[in-house]
């Protein structure tokens, strides 16, 4: 049953969002500096990271752990999840919700993460081999797993519905939307979602930089440049986006103002890679699908956030399913995750957050560095500035590490 | 002899454990159970391992159970020292 059949007040819609991002703490913080395509990446300063191969992430350089989150929850927890929990709290004060006046079983915590609590872990396995597994702290046993933000977040605002992780790389962010919407469709009447990832640490940068993907260069300006001839690799970087998801027709009872509607999805993934054989992917196939489910068609999608993942032959591979699809230079795309660096998780979260601020201010953020699009990549990309219009459609792609695809599309309310 | 005292274990708490968003440590908190205080047994049992590296002492996980709140922490481990 699509959203359309169920009816208007059954449309999942975004009524809050909360945004911890490295060119911006705060959603207003956020969205003007994308708009003004000011980049948030620059050389590592959270560890030494002069003898690694990668020297340029960004980081969410704002954030004070003790400052944002309080002194019992942050013992606990890893810096990822103080991201998330200061999202979550963000987006909950954004949607005009009071937890405990909501019954809590109706309410449901979905989160995606790709890492996990990887500096944490590191501080207590250096403590575990200089010192001695005494001096191994309790928290490691709650601290390094997938699930902690969503287990905090829930124990926090005593939201006792169903409650979950998805572990599915950078598509994780919209593959939470749908579950969220699903759990709309059951009981739960609210749902926190989106997703954080943090893993700027020497053992979680090593775990990265294993993939052959990541940008080995110095100059920030210059390091991060998907689809343009002279991309070398992605920047990591840390923070995400959370979202409060409700039924149209709550939120419209309580008065909330909603960003606009989850319309469509898709999800596929991509064959097993085969020696000898050009590698085949199938983000075609979850762009077709969401498009498909949502009744919308290709001319009537008024912007795509690109994956980008400036890796060239993946670059091409995504400007061809997008070509395929709307055309070659059919439909304005951008990613203004050059401005962040890849957030795995929390990076198609902040991108469906993006398209949403898109969509109520009518604009679409620029790709910043790259120069020109490379002449196989047929794009029509919104570089260096801003681009005005009306944005009422709006396409969020995600390719997740180890063949996760995730096509999502967001309306206006 | 060295004893532990209440200041102690406030830095303790404080320092392994976090400090709740209800509670000044510096209150008189010693006879107040670390559930009322806020704290879970995973944090009596973190506060724990952090006494026994800084005092050279052992407590026993069991122990934890008799140490229901900071002035009975603070007992257990005075008798510790002595003994």
């Amino acid at each position: 049953m699509t959203e359309r059949t169920r009816g208007r007040s059954h449309r999942p819609v975004v009524t809050g969002i909360g945004v911890a991002a490295p060119n911006g703490l705060g959603t207003q913080s956020y969205w003007s500096a994308t708009l003004d395509g000011k980049s948030g990446l620059g050389r590592i300063t959270r560890f030494d990271s002069e003898r690694y191969p990668v020297r340029v992430a960004g980081e969410v350089s704002e954030f004070d752990d003790t400052e944002h989150v309080p002194s019992r929850l942050a013992v606990q927890t890893d810096h990822w999840s103080h991201l998330g929990l200061t999202a979550a709290d963000m987006a909950l004060r954004d949607a005009g919700i009071d937890a405990g006046d909501l019954p809590e079983y109706e309410m449901a915590v979905v989160t995606a993460s790709s890492s996990g609590g990887t500096e944490f872990g590191q501080r207590e396995i250096e403590k575990l081999w200089s010192q001695g597994p005494e001096y191994v702290g309790v928290y490691q046993s709650i601290a390094w797993f997938y699930a902690a933000t969503t287990g905090q977040i829930s124990i926090r605002y005593g939201m006792r519905g169903p409650c979950g992780v998805l572990c599915t790389e950078q598509a994780g962010g919209l593959d939470v939307a749908a579950q969220a919407r699903r759990l709309l469709r059951q009981e739960a009447t609210l749902v926190v979602t989106g997703g954080t990832d943090a893993s700027l640490c020497p053992y979680g940068l090593v775990a990265q930089i294993s993939t052959g993907m990541l940008s080995p260069r110095d100059d920030p300006e210059r390091a991060y440049l998907p689809f343009d001839a002279d991309a070398c690799g992605y920047v990591p970087g840390e923070g995400g986006a959370m979202l409060v998801v409700e039924n149209e027709a709550t939120a419209r009872a309580r008065d909330a103002r909603p960003y606009g509607v989850i319309a469509g999805y898709g999800a596929t993934f991509d064959p097993r890679p085969v020696p000898g054989e050009e590698p085949r992917y199938n983000l075609h196939r979850a762009i077709t699908l969401a498009l498909e489910e949502a009744e919308v068609t290709p001319d009537q999608v008024d912007v795509v956030f690109a994956d980008a993942l400036g890796v060239p032959e993946r670059d091409l591979a995504e400007a061809q399913a997008i070509s395929a699809v709307f055309g070659p230079h059919g439909v304005p795309v951008t990613a203004p995750k050059t401005m962040t660096g890849r957030l795995y998780a929390g990076g198609s979260a902040l991108d469906m957050a993006t398209a949403l601020l898109a969509i109520r201010d009518g604009v679409i953020p620029p790709t910043v560095g790259v120069r020109a699009a490379a002449p196989a990549c047929e794009l029509d990309l919104v570089r260096s500035a801003a681009r005005d219009g009306p944005v009422r459609k709006a396409l969020v792609l995600a390719r997740g590490h180890g063949g996760f695809n995730a096509a999502l599309l967001v309306t206006a309310p | 002899m060295t004893t532990f005292t209440l200041d102690d274990m406030r830095r303790i708490m404080g320092g392994c454990a976090g400090v709740p968003e209800t509670v000044d440590l510096t209150d008189d908190i010693g006879e107040v159970s670390f559930v009322e205080l806020g704290y879970d047994s995973l944090a009596v049992l973190e506060m724990a391992a952090r006494i026994q590296q800084q005092l050279g002492i052992r407590i026993p996980d069991d122990a934890v159970d008799e140490m229901k709140s900071p002035q009975a922490a603070v007992d257990y481990v005075n008798r510790r020292l002595a003994a």
